[in-house]
Parts: C-alpha cells; sequence; structure tokens
C-alpha cells in the first residue's frame, strides 16, 4: 500500500444555513484499499461523499489528492482528478441502451462521429471483466432490473479508470445473489489498485469486503478501525455513539438467554 | 430457445432495430470463462437468420413496440378511403401537390421534434415562421436587399429568437411552455410591426424564395437519380456497418434482413420517383426537406450532441453528472427550433407566393406538433426521430388535401385533423401501457 493516500480529508466542514453538516472530518483512502464510511442516517455520509465528489464544495478544511491540496468545487473537477461516484439514485438515462449510457459524456468518435460498433465492443468487454449478465447491451435501461441497473452503473463509473471509485449504498436494494456480485465488482476493483469509498449500512457487507471502517457521527470522526482486528459490535458503539445502547442491550439479553 | 415459450418475457430490442444499429442473433452475454455458468433462460435469445427476424417482428408487435407501423397503416387507411372517394386522389397532381405542400409544416415539425426530445414544448414556431417570412420580404422586396442576404438574415433571426427563448427557460429556470407562449404573441405582434400598414408584401415568384415551392427538376433523370443514391446509400451503410460489426465479432443483423430493408424502400423510394416524374420531375422542397431529414437524424443518431439531446430527454440529472451542459444543450436546441420555424416560414411565404398578416397564425401551430406527435415523437422527452415529422405531416397533408377535393370545409377539416390526434395518442398511451407490461417503457 502506497505511503501517500489517494484521497486525505483534513479537518472538512461543511455548513448548510443553521446545520452544521460535517465538522473537522478527516479521512485517508489508499490505492487498492477499501474504506468502509458508516454512520448512522443523518451522520454526514452522504455530505461528505458528495463534497469529495465536487457538489458541495467543503467550507472549511483541505482536500488532497496525492499529497497535494486541491480545490474541488464541481463535479466536473472531481471527475477529471479521477474520481468516479456512483450515487443511491443511479442517474441512468432510460431511453437510451446500456451502451449508450455506459458511455455518455465520453463517446467514443470515430472521424467526428459516435462509433457504436467500438462502444458496443467495449462495453461487452468490460461487462464480461466484470461478469455482468444482462439481456443485451442494446437495450433500453427501462427494462433492466434494479439490480442489472446497478452494474451497469457501477461498470460505468470503471470506463473513466478512475483512481478513486465511491459507492454509495450500492447494495442497499439488491437481491442475494447480485448482493455477492457487487462485493465481488469491489474486490476486483481494490485488486486492480483502486481506492474505494464503500458507503453501507450492512455489517455483514463492510466486514466481507472493507480494509477499514471510518464512522461518522453528528458529522464528526468516530473512530477509524481496521476490520481484522475489530468487532462488530465496536463498529456499532461507534456508530450509535455508546456503549450501551439499543444494540448492545439487545445483544446482552440474547446472551444471557443463551446462558441460562 | 424460443421466444414464445419464455416465461418471462424480458425486452430484448428497442426502436433502435428499426433505425440500423444491429441486434444480436444471439445476445446473451458470454458466461466469463466460466461453461458451468449457464445461459438466463429468461433472456430473449433470437434465431439466427430470417425466421429470427420475423420472430423478433411479432414478439415486438405482442409487447407495443409499434414503431412507426400504426402511422402507415393510418396512412394506408387515408388515402383508400380518399381514393374510394375521388380517383384524382392517387393521382400524380394531387400527390405532388401533398409533397410540396407538407414541407413547410414539415420543416417547422422537425424543428419542434428537437425540442419535444428535450421533454419541452415551444409555442412560438407558428409566430416565428411568420417573422421569417416578414424579414425576408421588407428586406428583399421593400428595402431592395439580395435575396440570398435576406434569406439568411431571416434563418439567423430565427436561430437568434429561439435561443433567445432557450435562454429564459435554460439559463433564468422559465417554464418554456409559458415563455414560447410569451413568444407566440411577442412574435406575432413583432411580425405585423414589421410588415407595417400595408399587411401583406407580395413575393418575386422567380426569387429565391418565390422558387422554393415553384422549382422542379424537370429531367426525369433527377428523381431516379435521387432514389438510386437513397436507396443505395441506405444498403452501403447497412452492409459496411454490418461488416464492422463483424470483424468486431459483436452480434450483426443477417444479410436477408438488411436486403428485405432495402428493398421496402427502394420500392418506396421508386414509387415517389415515378410519381414525380409524371407531373413536372423532381420538386426542389421535397429534395431540400429530403437532405435536412438525412441531416437532423444523422445529427440525433450518430453525433455525440444528438446523444446529447436524447439523454436530457430522458433524465436531466444523470446528463448533468454525466458532464453535459445542460443549458448550453437546451438553448442550442430552441435555436435549433426556431432555425427550422423560420426555414418552414419562408417555405409557407413561398407557397403563396407573399408574406401577410396571417402567416404563421390559425392552425399552423397545431399542425406543426400533431405532426410530430401522429408521426410517434413522445411528449415526455426522449423517443422519437426526425423522419417522424415526414410520416405525420404526410398524415395530416393528405387529410387536408382529401377533404378539400371533395370540397369540404375547413371546419369538418380542423374536425377530422383533431380526431386524428387523439386517435395517436389514444393509440401512444395503450402502446406505452403495453411497453410497461412488458418491461418495456
Amino acid at each position: 500500500m502506497s505511503a501517500t493516500p489517494v484521497l486525505a480529508l483534513r479537518g472538512v466542514s461543511k455548513r448548510f444555513g443553521a446545520v452544521q453538516a460535517l465538522t473537522d472530518v478527516e479521512l485517508e483512502v489508499h490505492a487498492g484499499e477499501v474504506v468502509a464510511l458508516v454512520g448512522d442516517n443523518g451522520a454526514g455520509k452522504s455530505t461528505l461523499v458528495k463534497t469529495i465528489a465536487g457538489v458541495h464544495p467543503i467550507d472549511e478544511g483541505v482536500i488532497e489528492w496525492n499529497g497535494s491540496a486541491v480545490a474541488v468545487n464541481k463535479p466536473h473537477d472531481a471527475q477529471n482528478l479521477g474520481i468516479a461516484t456512483v450515487y443511491q439514485d443511479l442517474a441512468l438515462c432510460d431511453n437510451i441502451d446500456v451502451v449508450g449510457n455506459l458511455f455518455l459524456g465520453r463517446e467514443i468518435k470515430r472521424r467526428g462521429v459516435l462509433d457504436e460498433v467500438e462502444m458496443e465492443r467495449r462495453a461487452r468487454e468490460l461487462l464480461d471483466t466484470l461478469s455482468i449478465r444482462i439481456p443485451s447491451v442494446r437495450i433500453p435501461i427501462a427494462s433492466l432490473s434494479g439490480g442489472q441497473r446497478q452494474v451497469v452503473a457501477i461498470a460505468r463509473s470503471m470506463l473513466g479508470e478512475p483512481r478513486l471509485v465511491i459507492l454509495d449504498e450500492p447494495t442497499a436494494a439488491l437481491g442475494v445473489e447480485q448482493t455477492a456480485q457487487v462485493l465481488d465488482l469491489v474486490e476486483r476493483l481494490r485488486e486492480r489498485g483502486h481506492a474505494v469509498i464503500l458507503i453501507s449500512h450492512n455489517m455483514a457487507d463492510v466486514k466481507a469486503v472493507a480494509d477499514k471502517v471510518a464512522v461518522l457521527r453528528l458529522g464528526r470522526n468516530n473512530g477509524v478501525f481496521d476490520v481484522r482486528t475489530t468487532s462488530q459490535e465496536e463498529i456499532i458503539s461507534a456508530i450509535t455513539g455508546a456503549t450501551e445502547n439499543a444494540v448492545t442491550r439487545r445483544a446482552a439479553r440474547t446472551n444471557a438467554e443463551a446462558q441460562k | 430457445m424460443s421466444i414464445e415459450k419464455s416465461p418471462v418475457s424480458v425486452g430484448k430490442t428497442d426502436t433502435a432495430n428499426t433505425t440500423g444499429k444491429a441486434h444480436a442473433p444471439v445476445d446473451a452475454p458470454a458466461a466469463a470463462g466460466d461453461a458451468t455458468v449457464a445461459i438466463d433462460p429468461r433472456l430473449l435469445v433470437r434465431e439466427q437468420g430470417f425466421a429470427g427476424y420475423i420472430g423478433e417482428f411479432k414478439r415486438k408487435m405482442r409487447a407495443g413496440d409499434l414503431g412507426a407501423t400504426p402511422v402507415v397503416i393510418g396512412l394506408i387507411v387515408i388515402c383508400a378511403i380518399f381514393q374510394s372517394l375521388n380517383s384524382a386522389f392517387l393521382g400524380a397532381e394531387n400527390l405532388n401537390n401533398i409533397f410540396v405542400a407538407m414541407v413547410a409544416t414539415g420543416m417547422m415539425s422537425v424543428g419542434i421534434i428537437f425540442v419535444l426530445l428535450l421533454g419541452e414544448i415551444d409555442l412560438s414556431v407558428g409566430s416565428v415562421s411568420g417573422v421569417s417570412a416578414a424579414i425576408t420580404a421588407v428586406l428583399s422586396v421593400t428595402h431592395g436587399v439580395n435575396e440570398w442576404l435576406a434569406v439568411l438574415a431571416a434563418l439567423a433571426a430565427g436561430a437568434v429568437i429561439g435561443a433567445l427563448h432557450g435562454f429564459f427557460f435554460a439559463r433564468i429556470g422559465a417554464p418554456a411552455f409559458a415563455v414560447t407562449l410569451a413568444g407566440l404573441l411577442f412574435w406575432n405582434g413583432f411580425m405585423l410591426q414589421v410588415l407595417g400598414s400595408n399587411g401583406t408584401i407580395n413575393i418575386d415568384g422567380e426569387g429565391v424564395v418565390g422558387k422554393l415551392t415553384t422549382y422542379y427538376f424537370s429531367d426525369i433523370a433527377a428523381a431516379y437519380g435521387l432514389a438510386v443514391v437513397a436507396v443505395a446509400g441506405y444498403f452501403l451503410s447497412a452492409f459496411l456497418g454490418n461488416r464492422r460489426r463483424e470483424a468486431a465479432g459483436i452480434p450483426s443483423r443477417p444479410l436477408s434482413e438488411i436486403v428485405l430493408r432495402t428493398a421496402l424502400l427502394a420500392i418506396a423510394a421508386f414509387a415517389v420517383a415515378i410519381m414525380f416524374n409524371q407531373y413536372k420531375g423532381l420538386p426542389l422542397a421535397v429534395l431540400l426537406f429530403a437532405i435536412v431529414l438525412v441531416a437532423t437524424d444523422f445529427l440525433l443518431r450518430r453525433t455525440s450532441y444528438g446523444r446529447k439531446i436524447l439523454a436530457l430527454g430522458g433524465s436531466v440529472e444523470a446528463s448533468r453528472r454525466a458532464g453535459i451542459n445542460v443549458t448550453a444543450v437546451r438553448i442550442s436546441v430552441f435555436a435549433i427550433a426556431g432555425l427550422f420555424a423560420s426555414v418552414g416560414g419562408l417555405f409557407w411565404a413561398s407557397k403563396i407566393a407573399a408574406a401577410n398578416q396571417s402567416a404563421g397564425a390559425g392552425d399552423l401551430l397545431m399542425n406543426v406538433i400533431a405532426a410530430a406527435v401522429i408521426g410517434g415523437t413522445s411528449l415526455f422527452g426522449g423517443r422519437g426521430r426526425t423522419w417522424n415529422a415526414l410520416l405525420g405531416v404526410l398524415v395530416i397533408t393528405s387529410i387536408q388535401y382529401g377533404l378539400a377535393l371533395q370540397g369540404i370545409a375547413t371546419p369538418i377539416q380542423y374536425m377530422i385533423t383533431g380526431g386524428v390526434l387523439l386517435a395517436t395518442v389514444v393509440i401512444d398511451s395503450v402502446t406505452r401501457k403495453t411497453q410497461k407490461s412488458a418491461g418495456r417503457a
């Protein structure tokens, strides 16, 4: 793992009117590393991701890219750096086919004209290497299922060969097998040396693929844990902000019952 | 694997199947490197060869993916009815008149299709067409400016007016409906102001504008040559495209399908060419309209600019995130609509050999929008092609001329055209429901 993180946030703060959404947040992501970003609803996960993706410019703090400070003021800045974001609402065009969606905004051209043949060939190649199965690359997105749309959206983010991929709850709406496919995909991204930020509510997914877990609570850092040496309970207590909470109480109760 | 027996119908093709993008004989992605992974049995696998093409067509019909079929059937029905009422309807002269008369509305319809693809509407095209005619007439007739320059000025004015509407819509954020409604009133008043108290300016029938609808390539080689170029061009582009697909190892269409499509196009093209040559030859107006249709279709489907327009019609948010400059595309699309409105205005002025106060008024705007919708352009954006303008405007103009041949008055014409428009949107809505249940919309 490289010494300099691909992306580092130093003391990032963000306000929306009277709401302090992020306060002094620190985050580091290295190449070939999957960092899970967890936290309760409203903890600031989505806001943090949007500041990195350039949707909401930060108010205070520094975003470092490969060790040097950069300004990320609009989505284009983030894209140029090599940051690809897959949002929860997938942002695909229903009326355009899979190939067209994969290459939307970065069409391959031959003599100034769209090169459909080359785009279709590369689309198939990409979907094959990611083991993505969809009925056809020439059907409109409207005819795909939710899981198929998710993998198309992730595949789409891979086309620009990004250094950092941000996945916002990629498995939230998926079935068992498709969740496994997406997690496989995340591991393949790591093997290829991409840095990955994974937002998830699902601790099983986090334990399965993440290297580090960064916990946000009420817009502040609440610990960064190594997944291999940290128990699920520790992470959950960091998320909820106390060792004494609904989850631990329930666990204690179940343990007590089991011991009887 | 038989398509009919598939338990779940996963739609496989899109309207692009009728547009030249080839489709897969076997289109299940290869089970990557793992022979034990079975191809998903729900995936539709099209049979090889011609039988597969027929099967595909039947399945699309059942799934509600009708494409241009209802319009074509409607056109045949309209022709059959009027022909049975009056044998002059399918005569060379009447058909020729229909083809020439439809160009003005058709040009404007091409422009409005660009706007409809965004899911927006432009109500000002009628008034803008009137402004264009007035500018040309006043500059060239009243002030003696070179007519070519006057035409260029009118076209530029149309584009600028459209861009202005686009600016208020895209930059300021006012609804396009309201902005262009304001435009409808404003530019109509502007046209009356430009024309002045006189009201009507007659245009030189032998000038640039005059010849738009009166010039004919009387040499029979012109019409036949155009047909040959169209058929050969279509076949070559389809055939060479297919060869490239084969070379790249991606699914291609069977040769029999390309030959069938080319044959159908050839029958239509030569029938029209024979018809023109029985009258005065190939009309300049029709040639220009054909060029515009080919060019705009190419722009929409083969360039990244066209892809941006379609993307905006599908999802504005997705387009924005893909780095598309939403504001610029929107403004440019309204400029295109304005440009084609002024082109249509010139053809209109040419047809009546004058720029007058009623230009762009009456049922023109409604006919322009109706033509786009009857031709198959969705009012909700993202679906449609500029060829829709040709089909739609053929239907509308055929009805007008057919009824005129019978001596049926304008009120009845309006009612019948309205009925046809309603029937079209009903068919559109019903098929969209079918498409939804077949997982296609």
